[in-house]
């Protein structure tokens, strides 16, 4: 059984002449347990997915599967226990004037679970944060500990799919790598499957095993990372991709500028 | 070859409620006709640094320091009115953030044109000829439809490129960019970045380049500051950076992800306390 199927997926925006197609035609699979990466430039449709996925837009036609089952047009709190997502900005991803403690213990009570304090003291001490923290409010944490509680708030209803919309961008580089092996142990020991948004491909290359390569809507490239790791790659404009990524670590950055017109 | 800037143990203090918290601790550095990059991590003081020469920082902040060496004159110790002079004309600054460092109601090239009516004793006209040709030199394609745009239609890699323009255009010896690419994407970046590369060598400016992207910096820039807890804890040539010995330095290369040498787990960087007693590096030539 796969984690997640997504099979033809069109997303798009607007109607007749304003209409706006976000996603083309997208297809890719994730096993369960597996991680799977979105990667592309802004505008690409990566993120796009990710809300279509979670119901958080309606306009998309295609077919979408969570652990076999077929998604609809809404979705219900049963999907929710099963999929959650961390998004990008710590900063703005947590209400200010709730602290950790009730951040938490709200979502658990959403879905139902009893036993709320020790749940809440276990999901803080799941992602390395003491109980010195539960009853914290944002703005009194580093934006590496904001980042860690989003992921606790993710871990709250045991789901079995992270959807992970650029989780590190915000992070310094060392905060980064404490937050990428937060996420590595907690895959390895819950069995969970990731989907990860990001537009750094060195990060998608450390988390994610399968990466899809997207650009204006549509999936140019699906590689695995060994092929990535080594640039055997089809498609010109994931070679592009990797060449500008790269290009900071060579010598002869000067010389790999290759002019795509930005807008 | 003289220094087009000198900075002499300069603080930067700001008061709060738990006492006065000191970004800048006392660091002195000098800039030639260079890219000068500073790196650090949020909270190292490397932004603070950048505004404090331009006398950005306002009071209640504390700006202190021996000396602030521009050309042979002491800018901390002038007037604000002439000081007004000196910025832009002297020393520019790009932000980080297109989004919010335009004027959201005024077309770009208003903006533009603005800076150069300033700062030179001009026509319209011809601030307008020399806004298009300003757009031209950042690789802008349709300059007059640019210049009659407004930023919210202009994307994020433009918008930066715009301001480049606005920056460049009174023709300072010295640009601060801070983070001027961090909000873009990978293939932007290079794109802004050659742009800002050429501008500066064709009009042998100094620039000092703020970023936290270490391999940017050492790609990028001739030498390297590296601050932590507000003091230089080490310099070095930017090529040079991967060899560096400060165990922050290496802490800091280590973190990183890498697309060529896959690890299980990052390395995770310890905090030494004593970093923050070790006396200032001195980034002077």
């Amino acid at each position: 059984m796969s984690g997640i199927l997504i099979e033809n997926l069109n997303v798009w925006f607007g109607e007749n002449h304003e209409r706006v197609d976000a996603v083309k035609n997208a297809s890719f699979e994730v096993p369960e347990g597996g991680s799977f990466g979105l990667v592309g430039e802004s505008g690409s449709g990566k993120s796009t997915i990710l809300r279509a996925l979670t119901g958080m837009i309606q306009t998309w036609n295609g077919r979408m599967e969570i652990l076999g089952k077929e998604l609809g047009p809404t979705r219900d709190r049963s999907f929710y226990r099963k999929v959650q997502m961390v998004f990008q900005d710590p900063y703005a991803s947590l209400h200010p004037r709730h602290s950790v403690d009730r951040v938490l213990s709200e979502t658990l009570e959403l879905h139902g679970f009893g036993d709320t304090d020790t749940r809440v003291s276990k999901l803080l001490d799941d992602v390395g944060l003491g109980p010195a923290f539960r009853f914290r409010y944002p703005h009194q944490v580093s934006g590496g500990q904001r980042q860690r509680v989003a992921i606790a708030r993710a871990l709250a209803p045991e789901p079995e799919i992270l959807l992970l919309d650029e989780p590190t961008s915000a992070l310094d580089v060392s905060v980064q790598a404490e937050i990428l092996n937060l996420l590595t142990d907690l895959r390895k020991k819950r069995n969970l499957t990731y989907l990860m948004v990001t537009h750094d491909l060195a990060v998608v290359s450390h988390v994610c095993t399968q990466i899809a390569v997207m650009q204006l809507g549509k999936i140019v490239e699906l590689l695995n990372v060994e092929d990535m790791r080594n640039l055997r790659t089809a498609h010109p404009y994931t070679s592009h991709l990797l060449h500008s990524s790269l290009a900071h670590r060579s010598e002869a950055a000067e010389a790999e500028i290759i002019s795509t017109e930005v807008r | 070859m003289s220094n087009l800037l000198d900075v002499e143990n300069l603080w930067v203090k700001f008061e709060t409620r738990s006492g006065i918290f000191e970004a800048v601790r006392g660091i002195s550095f000098s800039l030639r006709q260079e890219r000068l990059g500073i790196v650090g991590e949020s909270g190292s003081g490397k932004s603070v640094t950048g505004r404090a020469i331009l006398r950005l920082i306002r009071p209640p902040g504390i700006v202190e320091a021996d000396r602030i060496d521009l050309e042979g004159q002491d800018i901390l110790r002038i007037p604000e009115l002439e000081m007004r002079d000196v910025r832009g004309q002297s020393i520019s600054m790009i932000m980080q953030d297109p989004k919010f460092s335009l004027n959201p109601v005024m077309r770009v090239g208003d903006q533009i044109s603005e800076a150069y009516l300033l700062h030179a004793n001009t026509s319209k006209a011809q601030a307008h000829a020399k806004s298009i040709e300003m757009l031209e030199a950042v690789s802008i394609r349709d300059p007059e439809r640019v210049y009659s745009m407004y930023p919210h239609e202009v994307s994020g890699g433009m918008g930066q490129r715009i301001m480049i323009a606005m920056m460049m255009i009174p023709d300072p010896n010295i640009l601060i960019a801070d983070e001027p690419t961090s909000a873009l994407d990978v293939s932007v970046q290079m794109q802004v970045l050659e742009i800002m590369d050429r501008l500066v060598r064709e009009r042998g400016m100094g620039l000092i380049f703020i970023s936290h992207d270490l391999n940017l910096v050492s790609a990028f820039c001739d030498r390297v500051l590296i601050m932590y807890g507000g003091r230089i804890v080490e310099t070095c040539e930017a090529d040079k950076l991967h060899e560096a010995q400060h165990p922050y330095t290496k802490g800091l290369l280590n973190s990183l992800p890498r697309l060529d040498a896959p690890r299980d787990r990052l390395d995770v960087l310890t905090r030494d306390p004593a970093w923050r007693d070790q006396p200032s590096m001195s980034g002077m030539i």
